[in-house]
């Protein structure tokens, strides 16, 4: 399957040899949304490779922590349907309501797969997997709070991601571990037919022909300065995307979670409220029941994200600088904190130095999660809409999971609703391959130049010989949108944060990368990282001021008002590389359910 | 008594000062760090570099400090990291003297004032702090780490009870960064063929587990001289865990039911 090009590529008078491949999918990361991908590919007997730039179990899925939401009836009986009616109402109307139906639909069994496969959850009493509440989850359509949220301990994505490498392992996909993607290979008829990737551990340069790749990148929160996720979390199939002349959807909608460790920025899960945790401001009030007076603590996230910011900003904060509240479990038992939170009380101990059986953790909203992403239908096909068509498809590219914008979280994500989201659509993907990827599919020759798209950037970046060190760049991006782009925002922050990216954008022509190897490089695959992170920055930003209206987790103060009339569709956005321009479209929200077992649910106010 | 050379590339040599503090530092403000820097480019050995991190502009982790030199002093220092908060389980090295993952690690809790950095001992090295891991996953793969199990799968969750999950606990949460394994002299020297500490561990927790219906084959498959029965019980590997496992009592339990079967 490996064998040296005869035309091997050169740029600037530099040959890069390629290394090429076959395979009917190419999965590109191994985090859960990947990796069950590369599970069902392999199971439909498809030649599959996945690339990822870190090993598997190293992927940020690892980082999840509360758990995977699914109607299982563990607790007390429970319905896909109001599952259904609480990630519609969570999404604030934005989502498409057949994809969460497909989502709700399919979850319980996802949940039974995991278990199958080994995944150690929490048991009850009856031997069954232990669910929890989560924010937003609900009985009977909003009748009360709901136990959902299927969990391991709060190691959950920890669980999940090791048992989901365990069963990749069984099948027979080619891995292919610390290789950065670096492009993806279109050819004349704008059809995806591969991508390009740099193995760094021995520098070479690998072409991937695939009937499909699958693009499984993960979220963007690096693009802010202080966020939950991993360094890892750079969104490279996003920007893929972008560089191939494609749209963004909804990328506007940047998820703040309510609970990052004050200073640290790592995640304290909303389990920890699920199981009894609350909150109080600096002069000790519960300040959610103002905010939330029936869910409280465990309303939605980004309404708890909100309060707590409006509790600082009206100067009742904790800590001698006021900047953050507290999260409070010293009132619950040690034996549940140690059988059901132990992995944040490890966190609380290491990153603030507190013992969560005495004291409160400072936390502050931090930057958690991306809805927006790359347009995909419910099979996870990528959409390139076009002006008959707001939902036609993009031949040879798939994506899913965090990457993806299928669109089931809409404004806001759910807590617990993006593992699930991995599987079931993951699951989706590899379903639709089998059908489209199979023997019965073609792959005729690459284009003789495929690739040179990539090795061009690569070798502009190896050799960026300008002024200013990548580590600068980013970190100016990175307060330009912690400061502009926050949880709250308005045309003024916005428009500053426009200018802010813009100039950065511009900036990095002039980006200076000082180790010119290939083995190993971190210099350069930060500033591909970076180059990456620069463009959905701008997409973001220019999304967010646009966005005259209020919803979800996009909240302007100077528009408070969900506005259905004007701003009830998806917005899309296209990157200009050339001008740092940022365009901007629509396409229409899904006002249409999957099957005739569950009514559209009409928009409402979202009061929790 | 046997004198041992290593082979003269593979000596470390003195390396270079990148960033002197400046001359009116206050004391204790700037810390003193000695990192390993290994080229493969080049033919050159393997040094150890110093780098001074000015603590007040860094956060308080070892990972904080490495960042730091990354960010600000040198842009080619190589090292893995990702999560930043001991799950991911990239950043394991040596620090101090000890395994351990730098996102974890306090550099205050440090032994000793100047922090000495080096790659996980005895692997071979990528580049500076980066070891290649390749037979360690391979040996983690050998034991077949996923559910095994013959009897009909039920429609929803295979039971379990909490006593039976709570025997899962201490070992699931072993997140592979190698701190055990590379700490192991057993290990060292016998790691072609000896599974390991984390390996090791791995086994258990599905030989521990009460859903998979394959611990026969799962300790058959162990019963070989190399494999299991080169643990020496020196305890390294659970001195080191960051994540406080015992690997090392997972050895001790596996060896049981091995006597338990045989008698």
């Amino acid at each position: 399957m490996n064998d040296q090009s005869p035309n091997a590529p050169s740029v600037n008078g530099r040959a890069y040899p390629l290394i090429d491949h076959k395979y009917d999918v190419v999965v590109i990361g191994a985090g859960g949304a990947g990796l069950r991908a590369v599970v069902g590919c392999s199971e439909a007997g498809l030649r599959t490779a996945c690339i990822t730039k870190v090993f598997p179990t190293r992927s940020h899925t690892v980082a999840a922590q509360g758990g995977i939401a699914a109607s299982l009836g563990n607790m007390h009986p429970d319905d896909w349907r109001w599952h259904m009616y609480d990630t519609v109402k969570g999404s604030d109307w934005l989502g498409d309501q057949d994809a969460i139906e497909y989502l709700c639909r399919h979850a319980p069994q996802a949940v039974y797969e995991l278990e199958h496969w080994g995944m150690p959850f929490s048991r009850t009493d009856d031997g069954t997997i232990l669910q929890r509440a989560f924010g937003g989850m609900s009985i009977d359509f909003g009748k009360g709070q709901a136990m959902r949220t299927c969990a391991a301990a709060d190691r959950t994505g920890h669980a999940m991601l090791h048992t989901m490498y365990g069963q990749a392992l069984r099948h027979s996909a080619d891995f292919f571990i610390e290789y950065f993607a670096i492009d993806l290979i279109m050819d004349a008829e704008g059809v995806c037919r591969g991508v390009v990737a740099l193995d760094l551990q021995d520098g070479t340069l690998h072409r991937y022909q695939a009937k499909q790749v699958i693009l499984a990148t993960g979220g963007y929160g690096r693009a802010f300065f202080s966020c939950t996720s991993a360094h890892i979390c750079t969104g490279d199939g996003n920007a893929m995307v972008l560089r191939a002349g494609l749209p963004l959807q909804d990328m506007e909608f940047v998820q703040f979670h309510p609970t990052g460790v004050y200073g640290a920025g790592v995640l304290i899960t909303e389990g920890a409220r699920g199981e009894g945790g609350f909150l109080t401001n600096g002069e000790g009030e519960r300040f959610m029941e103002r905010y939330a007076p029936t869910a409280k603590d465990l309303a939605s996230r980004d309404v708890v994200s909100r309060a707590i910011t409006i509790e600082i900003r009206e100067g009742r904060g904790g800590g001698p600088n006021k900047e953050h509240v507290f999260l409070n479990l010293s009132h619950l038992e040690p034996k549940m904190l140690a059988e059901r939170l132990p992995g944040i009380s490890e966190s609380a101990r290491i990153f603030s130095g507190v013992d969560v059986t005495r004291e409160a953790i400072p936390v502050l909203p931090t930057v958690h999660y991306n809805m927006g992403g790359i347009p995909t239908n419910m099979h996870g096909e990528v959409i390139r809409p076009t002006a008959d068509d707001p939902d036609a498809l993009m031949p040879g590219l798939m994506a899913v999971g965090e990457a993806a914008c299928t669109s089931v979280h809409g404004a806001n994500r759910l807590g617990s609703n993006s593992l699930i989201d991995l599987v079931v659509f993951g699951r989706a993907a590899a379903q639709r391959c089998a059908e489209i990827a199979g023997d019965g599919a073609s792959m005729p020759d690459l284009p003789k130049d495929a690739g040179q798209n990539a090795i061009e950037r690569l070798d502009r970046l190896r050799y960026a010989d300008g002024d200013i060190p990548t580590a600068q760049l980013r970190l100016k991006m990175q307060k330009t949108m912690q400061n502009d782009c926050a949880v709250f925002r308005t045309e003024e922050t916005l428009q500053a944060g426009v200018d802010g990216i813009k100039a950065v954008w511009e900036e990095a022509k002039d980006v200076k990368v000082t180790d010119r190897s290939l083995v190993w490089n971190t210099d350069l695959v930060e500033t591909l990282e970076f180059d990456n992170l620069i463009c959905q920055a701008a997409v973001t930003v220019n999304g967010a001021l646009n966005r005259e209206e209020s919803r979800g987790a996009h909240a302007r103060e100077d528009y408070p008002k969900r506005d259905d009339e004007n701003w009830m569709k998806h917005t899309l956005a296209w990157g200009d590389f050339d001008t740092h321009e940022v365009k901007l479209g629509y396409r229409p929200v899904h006002s249409y359910t999957l099957s005739n077992e569950i009514a559209y649910i009409e928009p409402k106010e979202r009061v929790y | 008594m046997v004198e041992l050379t290593l082979p003269k590339n593979s000596k470390i040599k003195k390396g270079k000062t990148w960033n002197p503090p400046p001359k009116d530092a206050e004391k204790n403000r700037w810390r003193e760090y000695k990192v390993y820097r290994y080229d493969p480019d080049t033919e050159e050995n393997p040094r150890v570099d110093t780098y001074w991190v000015d603590t007040a502009d860094c956060g308080p982790m070892v990972l904080d400090a490495l960042l730091w030199i990354k960010n600000n002093v040198d842009s080619t220092l190589t090292f893995r990291r990702s999560c930043r908060e001991g799950v991911c389980g990239s950043c394991s090295m040596n620090i101090d003297g000890t395994n351990t993952l730098a996102c974890t690690m306090h550099a205050d809790d440090a032994r000793h004032n100047l922090i000495a950095i080096y790659p996980l001992p005895h692997m071979p090295v990528v580049k500076d702090l980066v070891p290649d891991l390749t037979h360690f996953y391979a040996q983690h793969r050998s034991v077949e780490p996923w559910l095994q199990t013959d009897s009909p799968t039920p429609g929803k969750e295979w039971k379990q009870s909490r006593e039976e999950r709570e025997e899962l606990d201490g070992l699931y949460e072993c997140i592979l960064c190698a701190c055990c394994t590379t700490s192991c002299p057993s290990y060292w020297w016998n790691g072609d063929k000896y599974l390991g500490p984390a390996t090791l561990l791995q086994a258990y927790r599905w030989i521990n587990d009460s859903r998979d219906e394959h611990t026969g084959e799962r300790l058959d498959d162990l019963e070989d001289p190399f494999k299991l029965y080169r643990c020496r019980t020196i305890l390294n590997c659970t001195k080191s865990c960051p994540k406080g496992l015992n690997p090392a009592k997972s050895i001790a339990s596996i060896r049981a039911l091995m006597v338990e079967r045989g008698e």
